[in-house]
């Protein structure tokens, strides 16, 4: 069963697919306290996406700091385009050449897990099927018509989809696909890939806002004290209006 | 107090009335001792302004007004500058922040009537606040420069088109540009941070100064000032300060709580306070599928779609909002508060909240038959709540009002 990914969501017809493009998300489980895992994350991240997709907001320097990577090891391991370590992590493909290669513009990422979601993320890196009608051979079930080609097929190998007859509300038998599974293995076995798309997405959530474990762990003492201060306050005014009514 | 402390007070009295505004205003300021936590809102609201104009100040000191550079200010904002993340939720939240409670505090207005004789300018003072607010409110929306954003602003910008014969001519000089463009931006930036901001805290202090000339109604809506004893000191009032001082205190506090709450652990809200869309970068080229104002338009945004014609639509948002003005001559009622009201207005004003939170609810929801029926039917009994209450308002009151804010 590990190796069949299942959309979760039984769809009425691939068009209505196509244009709702919602099917039930997988849960990413994003931790940021595992630096371990945006680490790795880190590393799948210059490896795999930041070829086509730049993530300008975020620093080298401020990555290396959060994620208590050295500085060298930074240099040496995660940088490929000549920047420095105060840079935002850019790409030096053009875009014009980008739209001409792709169709489009492949989007900055740095708040990419902002305005899709973790979830989103993760579902979505994990639905590439087999399509020879699309120019990149791949069709992913999240994003119908994708324009990205399958840049992780090395890892997780190709997935076809698995069809199976539904019938409609008109009466009328129509297949449908009721989820993936592989037909080509990759360098990963399932489990491994799912491991490895949860650190890709755990550091992207990273990504989209680094001060977010500060601001986590600096919440607690916030409310802390303001709770104690509501304390102090109710029994000041209790002292106070003690002589009203 | 030192001698030296109250020399330089002399002094001070002397050439301004620092000791008479002091307690015009706070010491010698009676309010009726009766009041529920639903007062807490005034005062929060103050407290809610202040934290935009503080944090705003030093938004704006890394800020850039400028279409290709407002996005990555922000982002810059949030990771680059000291505290800036912190600095910056605490404005975004604090502008949802400021809808609750204003909207919490005119709800407190509309059932204990504080709008009614003689605190009409009041009320009228306060509408002009929400009115100004809601200008605020969505010219600052525009400046992270998100798709949301650009898009909402050119949703609303081009409702202004509707209006017949100058409507186009009005929307091109608003935006100062064919479409939303960085023309718009930097005068929606000049809009949000001085000129709104001024006339907001000038509205403020009429407000205040309205109310103090009038005094404070209460839970019960019955005058304090009918009874007073021979220093002219009402029965049932107590000097705001300290007892209102410290009491706010508390009222502070809790809110706070709940106000850091929400920056630490949740400052998008889900995409209420901050939309997901607004993560991408305006793309005059592409427009989102569903574009949804802010929550706290929602219920006006339900009314302009409830209509099937636009200008007629934009005629009806604008009353829904005019309606809200008229409210001290629409209500007949003699008792004030409705614990003395009766059946009648009692069960309107559960209409008029259901219509009001469920007209908020489908103005974010994209468009469907079932919305379109519900918006509908909520914007028919939300305009029948004001406009039928010249009829309804006397109908059945309480013949008992007490005279004193503790008589059981």
């Amino acid at each position: 069963m590990k190796k069949i990914i299942i959309a979760l969501c039984v769809l009425l017809s691939p068009q209505v697919f196509a244009s709702s493009g919602s099917i039930h998300l997988e849960e990413a489980n994003v931790d940021l306290s595992d630096k371990a895992s945006l680490q790795r994350g880190a590393k799948y991240f210059v490896n795999y996406c930041l070829s086509c997709h730049s993530a300008k907001q975020l620093r080298y320097s401020r990555m290396a700091e959060d994620l208590a990577i050295p500085p060298e090891l930074v240099e040496q391991n995660l940088m490929f385009t000549g920047e420095k370590i105060f840079d935002g992590m850019g790409i030096s493909m053009r875009a014009e050449d980008a739209e001409n290669w792709f169709g489009v513009n492949p989007p900055d990422l740095s708040l990419i897990a902002r305005s899709r979601g973790s979830d989103w993320l993760y579902t979505y890196l994990k639905s590439f099927y087999i399509d020879e009608s699309r120019p990149f051979g791949v069709n992913n079930l999240l994003f119908p018509k994708v324009g990205m080609p399958h840049v992780l097929a090395d890892l997780q190998g190709l997935q076809r989809a698995v069809y199976k007859d539904v019938e409609g509300a008109d009466g009328n038998t129509r297949s449908v696909i009721s989820g993936l599974e592989i037909a080509q293995a990759g360098r990963m076995n399932a489990e491994e890939y799912d491991q490895a798309m949860h650190d890709l997405v755990n550091f992207m959530t990273y990504m989209g806002e680094p001060a977010k474990l500060e601001r986590q762990r600096l919440g607690g003492k916030v409310l802390a004290f303001i709770f104690l201060m509501i304390v102090i306050f109710y029994f000041l005014k209790k002292e106070y209006w003690k002589d009203i009514h | 107090m030192s001698g030296m402390l109250k020399n330089a007070l002399c002094w001070m009295d002397d050439r301004f009335p620092v000791t008479k505004v002091w307690n015009e205003h706070l010491a010698e300021y009676y309010a009726p001792k009766n009041f529920n936590w639903m007062y807490y809102f005034g005062s929060l609201a103050m407290l809610v302004l202040v934290n935009q104009i503080i944090t705003g100040i030093f938004l704006t000191i890394h800020y850039k007004p400028d279409a290709k550079l407002a996005f990555d200010s922000v982002e810059y904002i949030m990771r680059d500058v000291e505290w800036g993340w912190l600095i910056r939720y605490m404005h975004s939240t604090g502008a949802s922040a400021f809808f609750v409670v204003v909207y919490l505090h005119m709800f407190r207005g509309l059932i204990y009537g504080s709008f009614k004789k003689p605190r009409e300018l009041v009320w009228i003072f306060g509408m002009i606040i929400y009115v100004a607010l809601m200008a605020e409110a969505f010219m600052g929306y525009l400046l992270p420069w998100g798709q949301m954003s650009y898009w909402g602003a050119q949703v609303i910008v081009s409702l202004f088109g509707a209006i017949p014969y100058v409507g186009e001519d009005l929307a091109l000089w608003l935006r100062g540009d064919y479409v939303i463009s960085d023309a718009t931006l930097n005068r929606f930036f000049a809009f949000h941070v001085i000129a709104i901001p001024l006339v907001l805290v000038i509205l403020v202090f009429m407000h205040i100064v309205a109310l103090h000339a009038v005094g404070s109604n209460n839970p019960e809506g019955i005058e304090i000032k009918k009874h007073k004893d021979d220093k002219g000191v009402p029965l049932d009032g107590i000097p705001f300060h300290p007892y209102y001082s410290v009491k706010d205190l508390v009222g502070v506090a809790v809110f706070l709580f709940f106000f850091a709450l929400i920056i630490f652990y949740m400052p998008e809200m889900g995409g209420y306070f901050l939309e997901h869309a607004n993560f991408i970068p305006a793309n005059p080229l592409k427009t989102p599928d569903h574009i949804a104002p802010v929550w706290y338009f929602t219920p006006f945004y339900a009314v302009l779609r409830a209509v099937p014609d636009k200008f007629l639509g934009v005629v009806a948002m604008g009353a829904a909002i005019v309606v809200l003005f008229l409210l001290p001559w629409l209500d007949r009622g003699v008792n004030k508060s409705i614990r003395y009201r009766g059946p009648v207005f009692k069960a309107a004003i559960v209409a008029f909240v259901i219509s009001f939170i469920g007209l908020g609810y489908f103005g974010m929801q994209p468009v469907t038959p079932v919305g379109t029926f519900f918006s509908r039917f909520f914007s028919i009994v939300y305009f029948a709540f004001f406009l039928l209450m010249p009829f309804y308002s006397n109908l059945a009151q309480d013949e008992y009002v007490p005279e004193r804010v503790d008589e059981k």
